[in-house]
């Protein structure tokens, strides 16, 4: 069957165009685009898009569904809900689950688990050692026949260097990719804010911004000595980015991320001791902010997440050093991102080029781009329809967002996943 | 006199108006408390909760006295042997608490912002009385007034405040209200002990003592934690006192009036001399207790003030 989708503003982060014109979806991939005019193909079915945007599914790295252990906080089923509304149509989930997916077996159960019950597609990630301890490493080989796309320890440094270098170095004869979390651990411990005037004023624990710096100095390190596959996950200061400058021209296979939160907070939004604001690492200063979206526009930064982290109201409802880190973020995580667009920080190719051909590239997926033959994953779009964030409106089960009654711009109109569509 | 807060979660929001309403009724309290009859009804009919999540003697006794001097009914929640320990959420607590119609409610708590999150919760007055890392309100205002009686004025002095600022919510209470008074201060430490950025706080920052206490018309003394001094933060306890310790050679260098104060409870040969804390001539630390009970005393007769106007109001808008 095919579907002609007409009148929309092209995304094509690959071309970096946007422009009006249309698309084909035939069955599963996407048959043809081009430009508006007289040589428009004909279809089974035509939908009239009203000059709204269509742009590659957003390929999501590092998002956390709580199966296997805490499924009350997020399922397979709230959180691939969540996704399709968001215009996530592929999520790649992280291993910090309890217990941990660090062996095939339990690999095996979240594939099957998220093929039965989420609406878009899910990869699984792996723990990179056992327990995610960073001790021993897990059986990478049978993880990733078993499909793991990625592995990591997630928010736990791995501060046994020794570890670290032989799971690297095992990893890259099977050319697995490994993420890591750039924070120097010891200075980071306890720390649920950055180090400066703000934190020292609301008296909270702190770690200086250096921490992200002397964690990223040491990967790269290992990297020289093992050639390793590597992705940082959540790049946030100015003083980290001239090192992964050099670690890129110096061609080592690295790339970086960050997290929307970083992307569109700072640290003057703790001010209310609000415990939805707690993230891991803590929000930056405005400047690092800024370093940040213009390493994103610049491509130094490669890819931007959700870094999805449900946590209950329990776990919330604490002085704000106690409380647990994390913020949900699939249904937030565009109309965010559009903030940086309507800022006039980032251009809409730009933005999907880090939301979802990055990431695909990164993972050798074919998604994330709008080239014929490529899987038809899509979001329509509209960037501009405001709106206001009501939590308890949220898909996800857990509605700890930082977003609460924030005015937002931009709304997910439709989701296609395999050309079917799964929301709108 | 007004005084537009319904609690007292910290100096930061307070001006400099409502430090000196505070301060001015604080004054008539302390002539109150040196009468023979050290009693009024301001208080009476209303409940007042002490809910201290950390260990203190002074300070609860002081609120406890406080209230009953004004003729409060006064309970005291031990809350560190009970429901946290059990894991119940602090809101929780709160919840709770809140059924029970309190109308004034004293909190400490060892986390910064703990306050702040419960009195959002809560239908009464909240009082802080140390959260954390962050705010010691009534322990400033004792201060400052201790101050105002002892040099006559609170504004345009020199004040240095000593040790250990980094952990201190009693340094950055401080430094807040003696900064909103357009008072110089001097903060003096080693550098571990002093918190990120503190320069854009408009202190002066010294590391050695007899530079930061040249000229300066107030000494304030900080408490050394036992727990800091185990070479974490300092090399050991006689480095300390030998750099940081207040003794009469160090404190020569300040005013020759200049006064010593210090929040209690002292280590005698760590952060000060014994000499000097006992010197009634230069340490005014047993006035700092006594400015306690009036302090409380007059920010609790206000906060219950506008408690009762507010409640009015809302009758007023239900009818």
């Amino acid at each position: 069957m095919k579907t002609l989708l007409t009148n929309v503003r092209l995304i094509d982060p690959e071309a970096q165009t946007d422009a009006p014109g249309w698309l084909l979806i035939d069955d599963a991939i996407i048959g043809a685009t081009g430009p508006t005019g007289p040589a428009e193909p004909t279809a089974d079915n035509v939908i009239d898009c009203g000059g709204k945007c269509l742009a590659p599914g957003i390929v999501d790295i590092g998002v956390k569904v709580c199966e296997p252990g805490e499924r009350h906080k997020e399922s397979y089923r709230s959180a691939g809900l969540a996704a399709a509304a968001g215009g996530i149509t592929t999520m790649i989930t992280r291993p910090d689950t309890l217990p941990a997916i660090d062996t095939p077996e339990v690999l095996e159960f979240v594939r099957r688990r998220a093929n039965e019950a989420a609406p878009v597609n899910v990869l699984p990630m792996a723990a990179l050692t056992k327990g995610r301890e960073g001790r021993e490493m897990t059986e990478i080989g049978f993880l990733l026949d078993a499909g793991a796309v990625g592995f990591t320890d997630c928010d736990r440094v791995i501060s046994d260097t020794k570890v670290f270098s032989r799971a690297l170095t095992y990893a890259r004869s099977l050319g697995a990719l490994v993420i890591a979390h750039v924070q120097e651990p010891i200075l980071s411990l306890g720390a649920s804010a950055t180090s400066g005037k703000f934190a020292s004023l609301r008296g909270l624990a702190a770690v200086t911004p250096m921490a992200e710096r002397m964690a990223l100095d040491r990967d790269i390190a290992l990297l020289e000595m093992t050639g390793a596959r590597y992705h940082a996950d959540q790049i946030t200061t100015a003083r980290a980015l001239p090192a992964l400058e050099r670690a890129k021209r110096n061609g080592l296979d690295i790339t970086a991320g960050t997290s929307i939160h970083h992307l569109t907070l700072n640290e003057l939004d703790l001010s209310d001791y609000r415990t939805f604001f707690k993230v891991k690492p803590p929000l930056r200063s405005e400047d690092d902010r800024f370093a940040t979206v213009d390493a994103v526009r610049s491509g130094l930064i490669d890819i931007i997440s959700s870094m999805h982290t449900p946590q209950d109201e329990e776990s919330k409802r604490l002085p704000f050093d106690e409380a647990a880190s994390g913020a949900v973020a699939l249904e937030t995580l565009l109309p965010a991102a559009l903030r940086l667009y309507h800022a006039d920080h980032l251009s809409l190719p730009q933005l999907f080029r880090a939301l979802a051909l990055n990431p695909a590239k990164r993972l050798g997926l074919s998604s994330g781009r709008l080239d014929p033959g490529a899987p038809a994953d899509l979001v329509l779009f509209d960037p501009d329809k405001p709106f206001v964030l009501d939590r308890f409106k949220l898909l996800s089960k857990s509605k700890n967002t930082p977003f609460d009654g924030a005015r937002m711009q931009g709304k997910v109109l439709a989701t296609f996943v395999g050309g079917e569509k799964v929301f709108g | 006199m007004s005084f537009p807060h319904r609690h007292l979660l910290g100096i930061e929001p307070l001006a400099p108006a409502d430090i000196s309403t505070l301060l001015d009724l604080s004054d008539k309290y302390v002539d109150l408390n040196r009468s023979a009859r050290k009693h009024t009804e301001t208080l009476a009919g209303l409940t007042q909760i002490n809910m201290f999540f950390e260990n203190s003697t002074r300070t609860q006794a002081s609120f406890e006295l406080a209230g009953q001097r004004l003729g409060a009914d006064v309970m005291n929640m031990a809350m560190q042997a009970s429901s946290i320990k059990k894991g119940e959420t602090l809101i929780d607590t709160a919840l709770t608490l809140n059924a029970m119609h309190p109308d004034l409610l004293v909190v400490r708590h060892p986390d910064s912002g703990a306050v702040d999150l419960l009195s959002q919760k809560v239908n009464c007055a909240v009082l802080n009385a140390g959260d954390g890392r962050h705010e010691h309100p009534t322990q400033a205002l004792l201060d400052a007034l201790t101050i105002r009686r002892a040099k006559g004025r609170l504004h345009r002095l020199s004040i240095a405040i000593c040790g250990d600022i980094a952990h201190s919510r009693v340094a950055r209470s401080n430094i807040l209200l003696l900064g909103k008074m357009e008072n110089r201060i001097r903060l003096v430490g080693p550098p571990t002990l002093m918190p990120a950025r503190i320069g854009e706080f408009g202190v002066e920052v010294y590391e050695d003592m007899r530079e930061g206490l040249k000229d300066v018309d107030v000494v304030m003394m900080l408490r050394l934690q036992r727990e800091r001094m185990d070479g974490g933060f300092i090399p050991s306890e006689r480095e300390y006192f030998h750099r940081f310790g207040l003794d009469t050679e160090k404190l020569s260098y300040a005013k020759e009036d200049a006064i010593v104060m210090h929040p209690g409870p002292m280590n005698r040969g760590v952060e000060i001399d014994g000499e000097i804390a006992d010197d009634i001539n230069r340490s005014v630390i047993q006035e700092q207790v006594e400015m306690g009970v009036a302090v409380r005393m007059a920010t609790m007769d206000i906060l219950a003030r506008n408690l009762r106007e507010a409640r009015v109001r809302e009758r007023e808008v239900m009818a």
